[in-house]
């Protein structure tokens, strides 16, 4: 589903992500960890396609077979790759409500699809809702503004819902959030998921994987991942710390 | 010494007296200066003095101040008999200056006038200065203060004979504070016009404390201008202590001109005054300066302070705050003009505008107007004013820890100008600073025989052990 | 990359001006220019008691003595009132007494404006009062309201059959002597919509007022006045079109609103006067004089304005809080394009005691225009206790726009309070790569912000303009930024 090889990425000109190969296929969860600064974030913004940051000196990305790199953002987007944001922007006035219904439509007029029915609309969001356990209210609200951390990660995942997408990246989703919450975004995720769809979850963490429990643990480091294994690799991460890494490359 | 009189209108006086004294005021200029005056005095001439049919002055009254009699002088003088020396000591305990002095606008020193530091600096009378540096004169008199601002600055530029002049060569660090007093003590009211000019080299470092105060009870208008040039990479932190007397005019007009990568902390504390008018202009002739502009203004009785700040970014990716706070009693009067200009290619501009006041009585007026005026896009601009009274809930909260009401309305006026005091950098001079605005907030302080930096017996201070920040 | 603003803001202005048609109608019209003898004219034609021709001639000669404003941030050329017609007119034979005498032509112009002068089509809810280059030409509804003693006509109408109220009240708030534009205004206004609301009385509908400038040439000066007896309340709407023309059109007009004890106006505007082109050619010059005069206790006025036409506009609505306990509103979204200017805010003046107010103003700009919000908060040292709260916003939206604030705040007592907020930005890249990532382009992204942005105030106006003020903001922004 997405070819990554040998990507290269400069941020005002200092390498941020110095050749990373990586291989997803539909079904499949992988775990990208690291520590802080290592290239993690960056490589979700890549493949999200934010533009004017990142410059994309050297390899390739292809997804579903097209070149990804020479696709916009929301074109991506329409494609279904999801991006769970690290720190989701606030836009004040902007109900939810209007904000889904919005992105529903530009997707699926991108399909060839009509618009969907108001009803229709109604009853996914409520599905939507449940799954990540969000009062009604929630949805009258503007986007982001005023959410504690706990809800505006929750609201990724429901907007993930709504959308779903074919690949996920959900980047950082389980910082800053409390067992219970983290439960919740967890098991969100875990119920999206099937042999259809694939999802990158992007953490500093491994107390997130007991809940989704990846395929594939890779592990950044420098700009390129060092080391790939299973379930049991987070574990000895979490045990051994990032140190250990930098004795074994 | 020449008579204005208040039968003819001030500003044709003003005029025949340049054309009467070309011999005076050209004495010391190259051509080329000579023609900067002629222009300024055109400018002048067009302008005349403000009125309040001008949108600038809409709020500040100088009919009185200019329909006055004054004495106006081409050369220095003193009273006879009055001891310099005393006058001058300055007794901020632990402050230690570099300290000169102006009397009347006119540059005191017992050592010719100027002098040349080991280090480069140059410190000294504009007079001298223009004499004996008149590569550094030339290059900076007048470029700044630019002459269409008002008829005052065309007016000084135009005068100007003396004033106080600085100079820090490149790469120079200054360690000692240099502290301008400017005191005006005759026994005539008189029209004084000073100008300052200070230059800062590229690396250089400077603090700066300027105090205006008046010594006697007659009546003046004080015209200044000063122009500081701040080089690249260059860090200014400016004081402006304000203590004149009740008829006192002052008109004070400051031009920054800040090249790039500099740094700009000016400071304004006026205590007592007639009427105060300070006119701060910052340009960002360049990317990456950054600007504090602070005040405070503690008014009562009929004064009347006005302060003018243009912040004008030209530039992109620089930073300027403004933070101005008044408490006004009486029937004082109180005004802000603020004016943030980002211009069209002055992108990633911070600029941040603030002035709070509060209002003690029913017949003291408050002016806000913080303005801004925008044409580039990718800025975070945001301003704010707001008058209103001490806090209801922060007073119910200390009087019922036992504090009478005298007492609690001060601590919480004296927070609220806290503020802007606690971001004095020279600590001797903040104490003294903040020992000066609790007397002031107590009545206490006036204009006494002396400097007002002279008041030597420390009071007690009041108890301030409540942590205010948990109010 | 990065969509080059430039192009999108080019095909934001591609989006012609839906309203600008002319209709071709017999009009009667006065010879161009400017004195005592068109202003006799006027009068003759409206057929007006002397009274009304005096204070007319009395404007008039204040006017000459006067010069045009220039403390705004606007720039244009000089106005050359002796090339303006003051008086046009729809040709009509006799006093109309059903819609079959109306000129199918002009029920036909009302009908593109989508507005139906026929009451049995009509809005729901809705009086109209339609006027076309400054002349009434038809009020709907008139029968219901007479029953509960409200009366809704144009002024002219008001003029001869309510003289009493007329004399009262006008000038009561917006004298003649006010400003340049009022004088003029108050020489030679033509028509425009008069509404009286009696004591204790609720107007079950929204009373409307469609201005519309169709004659070349011509000037608009039309005048409105609202009175508010005791305990009454109404929500009146006015709304305004013009014909594209590559020429300046003046519209000088005035509201005046009197809101008497406990009575409470709400006065809404969408206005969308013909901006003029691309290239900043053509568009109205809108100078108008808006006030209201809450002049009995606990009374209210709200203005709410959505400003997306005119080359020029400079306009404050103001409200005089006289009245103890009276409180004072403005909402403003005002959107300028191209090369419009907008120098527009609010006033508030707090005499009585206890008085509030509060200004929400969001300004908007794209294209070379530029946008200043403008206001006065006052605080005279009998209006103890009073409120005033105003948040002044600014949203750019491209880089050869500017967006100013002028506020002035003036306090005179100790025991009011005045807070200001203001802040200028421009939409936030990481706002527009949220949206983006999920699959919403550019253009509905800025969309729904801008929107979101102007909800504070949207929300203030009735239900039939907030929709349309919706279009309107998407139309005059969709995709202005890259």
């Amino acid at each position: 589903m997405l070819s990554i090889k040998n990507l290269h990425v400069a941020i005002n000109g200092r390498e941020i992500i110095k050749g990373l190969d990586l291989e997803i296929h539909a079904g499949e969860v992988h775990a990208i960890m690291g520590p802080n600064g290592t290239g993690k974030s960056t490589l979700a913004g890549v493949i999200a396609g934010r533009e004017g940051i990142y410059d994309i000196t050297e390899g390739e990305i292809t997804y579903k077979g097209k070149n990804l790199l020479d696709l916009p953002i929301e074109d991506r987007a329409r494609e279904g790759i999801f991006l769970g944001f690290q720190y989701p922007v606030e836009i004040p006035g902007v109900s939810i409500t209007n904000f889904m219904r919005t992105a529903v439509n530009e997707i699926r007029q991108y399909k060839g699809l009509p618009q969907i029915s108001a009803g229709d609309f109604l009853k996914k969001m409520e599905e939507a809702k449940k799954l990540v356990g969000i009062q009604s209210k929630l949805t009258n609200r503007s986007v982001n503004e005023g959410f504690s951390g706990g809800e505006k990660k929750k609201n990724e995942i429901f907007q993930m819902a709504m959308l779903q997408p074919e690949l996920a990246i959900l980047d950082e989703t389980d910082s800053g959030l409390d067992i219970d919450a983290l439960k919740i975004v967890a098991n969100g995720v875990t119920a999206l998921r099937s042999d259809e769809n694939a999802t990158i979850v992007i953490t500093h963490y491994q107390r997130l994987l007991d809940f989704i429990v990846p395929d594939f643990v890779h592990v950044l480091f420098e700009g390129k991942i060092v080391k790939t294994g299973g379930k049991e690799l987070a574990l000895e991460l979490e045990a051994k710390g990032y140190d250990w890494l930098k004795s074994e490359v | 010494m020449e008579i204005l009189t208040k039968d003819f209108s001030l500003a044709a006086q003003m005029v025949k007296l340049f054309d009467d004294n070309h011999d005076l005021i050209f004495k010391s200029d190259t051509p080329e200066i000579t023609d900067r005056r002629k222009i300024a005095l055109e400018v002048f001439k067009r302008l005349g003095f403000p009125d309040n049919k001008d949108e600038k002055w809409r709020n500040t009254d100088l009919k009185k101040s200019l329909q006055a009699e004054y004495n106006y002088y081409f050369e220095p003088t003193f009273q006879k008999g009055i001891d310099l020396a005393r006058i001058f000591q300055c007794n901020i305990p632990h402050l230690e200056t570099d300290m000169i002095s102006q009397l009347n606008g006119w540059f005191i020193s017992e050592n010719g006038g100027i002098k040349k530091h080991a280090d480069g600096v140059i410190v000294g009378s504009l007079a001298v200065a223009q004499k004996e540096f008149p590569d550094l004169f030339d290059q900076h008199f007048g470029r700044y203060a630019d002459n269409e601002k008002s008829g005052f600055v065309a007016l000084n530029n135009a005068f100007a004979c003396d004033g106080v002049f600085i100079y820090v060569p490149d790469n120079v660090q200054v360690k000692m504070p240099i502290q301008i007093v400017n005191i005006i003590h005759h026994d005539q009211n008189i029209f004084v016009q000073n100008h300052n000019l200070v230059i800062l080299g590229k690396n250089s470092q400077l603090q700066l404390v300027q105090c205006d105060d008046s010594v006697d009870h007659q009546r003046s208008l004080i015209n200044t201008v000063t122009e500081v040039f701040i080089g690249e990479n260059a860090s200014l932190d400016h004081y402006k202590l304000q203590n004149k007397n009740d008829v006192a005019t002052l008109i004070n007009s400051l031009f920054f001109h800040q090249e790039r990568d500099s740094r700009l902390s000016t400071n304004c504390i006026t205590l007592n005054g007639g009427i105060i008018r300070n006119e701060n202009y910052v340009r960002m002739n360049g990317e990456n300066c950054e600007a504090n502009i602070l005040g405070v203004y503690l008014v009562d009785k009929f004064q009347h302070v006005d302060n003018q700040v243009f912040v004008d970014h030209a530039f992109p990716n620089c930073q300027s705050s403004e933070l101005f706070k008044g408490i006004v009693d009486d029937s004082a009067r109180a005004v802000f003009n603020g004016h943030i200009l980002v211009r069209p290619d002055a992108q990633k501009t911070n600029a941040y505008q603030n002035n709070k006041n509060i209002l003690l009585t029913d017949k003291a007026t408050v002016n806000s107007q913080p303005f801004l005026e925008i044409y580039a896009d990718d800025v975070k601009c945001s301003h704010g004013a707001t008058v209103g009274q001490l806090d209801e809930t922060a007073m119910f909260y200390l009087r019922s820890r036992g504090i009478s009401i005298e007492n609690s309305r001060m601590l919480l006026m004296y927070a609220f100008a806290a503020e802007i005091i606690n971001h004095i950098k020279i600590e001797p001079l903040k104490i003294r600073i903040d020992d000066m605005v609790k007397k002031r907030l107590r009545g206490e302080l006036s204009v006494c025989e002396q400097c007002v930096l002279h008041c030597s017996t420390m009071e007690k201070p009041i108890n301030f052990e409540i942590d205010l920040s948990k109010i | 990359m990065e969509k080059d603003g430039n192009t999108i803001l080019d095909e934001v202005t591609k989006s012609e001006y839906k309203y600008g048609f002319y209709t071709d109608i017999e009009m009667d019209m006065a010879p161009k220019g400017l004195n005592e003898d068109i202003i006799r004219f006027i009068s003759a034609k409206k057929n007006e008691p002397d009274w009304m021709l005096e204070f007319r001639l009395k404007a008039y000669r204040y006017w000459l003595t006067i010069k045009e404003p220039n403390w705004a941030h606007l720039h244009h050329p000089a106005i050359n009132y002796n090339e303006i017609i003051f008086y046009a007119a729809p040709k009509k034979k006799k006093q109309l007494a059903g819609l079959d005498e109306v000129d199918p032509e002009l029920l036909d112009t009302f009908k593109k404006l989508g507005i139906s002068l026929e009451e049995q089509k009509r809005l729901s809810g809705v009086a109209v009062d339609a006027v076309i280059d400054s002349v009434s030409v038809k009020t709907t509804f008139t029968d219901t309201l007479s029953k509960l003693g409200i009366i809704f006509c144009s002024f002219s109408e008001a003029v001869q059959n309510h003289p009493d109220l007329v004399k009262q009240y006008i000038g009561s708030v917006v004298p003649y002597t006010d400003n340049y534009f009022a004088a003029l205004n108050s020489a030679v206004f033509t028509d425009g919509s008069f509404c009286y609301i009696p004591k204790g009385v609720r107007c079950p509908v929204e009373l409307s007022t469609y201005f519309r400038i169709n004659a070349a040439n011509t000037g608009q000066f039309e005048r409105t006045l609202i009175v508010g007896d005791e305990g009454s309340y109404v929500s009146y709407m006015e709304g305004c079109t013009a014909p594209q023309r590559d020429e300046n059109q003046l519209h000088a007009a005035i509201v005046e609103i009197v809101a008497m004890k406990d009575a409470e106006i709400k006065y809404s505007t969408v206005q969308n006067w013909y901006p003029g082109n691309a290239k900043g050619e053509g568009g109205i010059y809108n100078f108008v004089t808006k006030r209201g005069m809450c002049r009995g206790a606990a009374s209210k006025i709200s203005w709410t304005q959505v400003e997306t036409g005119s080359a020029i506009t400079w306009k404050y609505p103001s409200c005089i809080l006289m009245g103890d306990h009276s409180v004072g509103e403005f909402y403003s979204v005002a959107v300028t394009n191209n090369y419009q200017q907008a120098d527009t805010g609010s006033k508030m003046i707090h005499l009585g005691k206890n008085t509030k107010s509060t200004i929400i103003s969001k300004g908007i700009s794209a294209g070379h225009s530029s946008n200043s919000y403008r206001g006065l908060v006052r605080m005279t040292r009998r209006a103890e206790n009073s409120r005033n709260f105003s948040q002044c916003d600014s949203l750019l939206l491209g880089d050869k726009c500017g967006a100013h604030t002028f506020p002035y705040i003036q306090t005179e007592n100790k025991s009011s309070i005045v807070e200001h907020e203001a802040t200028t930005s421009k939409i936030s890249d990481d706002q527009l790569f949220y949206c983006q990532q999920r699959g919403i382009s550019a253009e509905s992204a800025i969309g729904l912000i801008v929107n979101g942005y102007a909800k504070e105030v949207l929300k203030q106006l009735p239900m039939e303009f907030a929709v349309e003020a919706q279009k309107l903001l998407s139309i005059s922004l969709e995709g202005s930024v890259g």
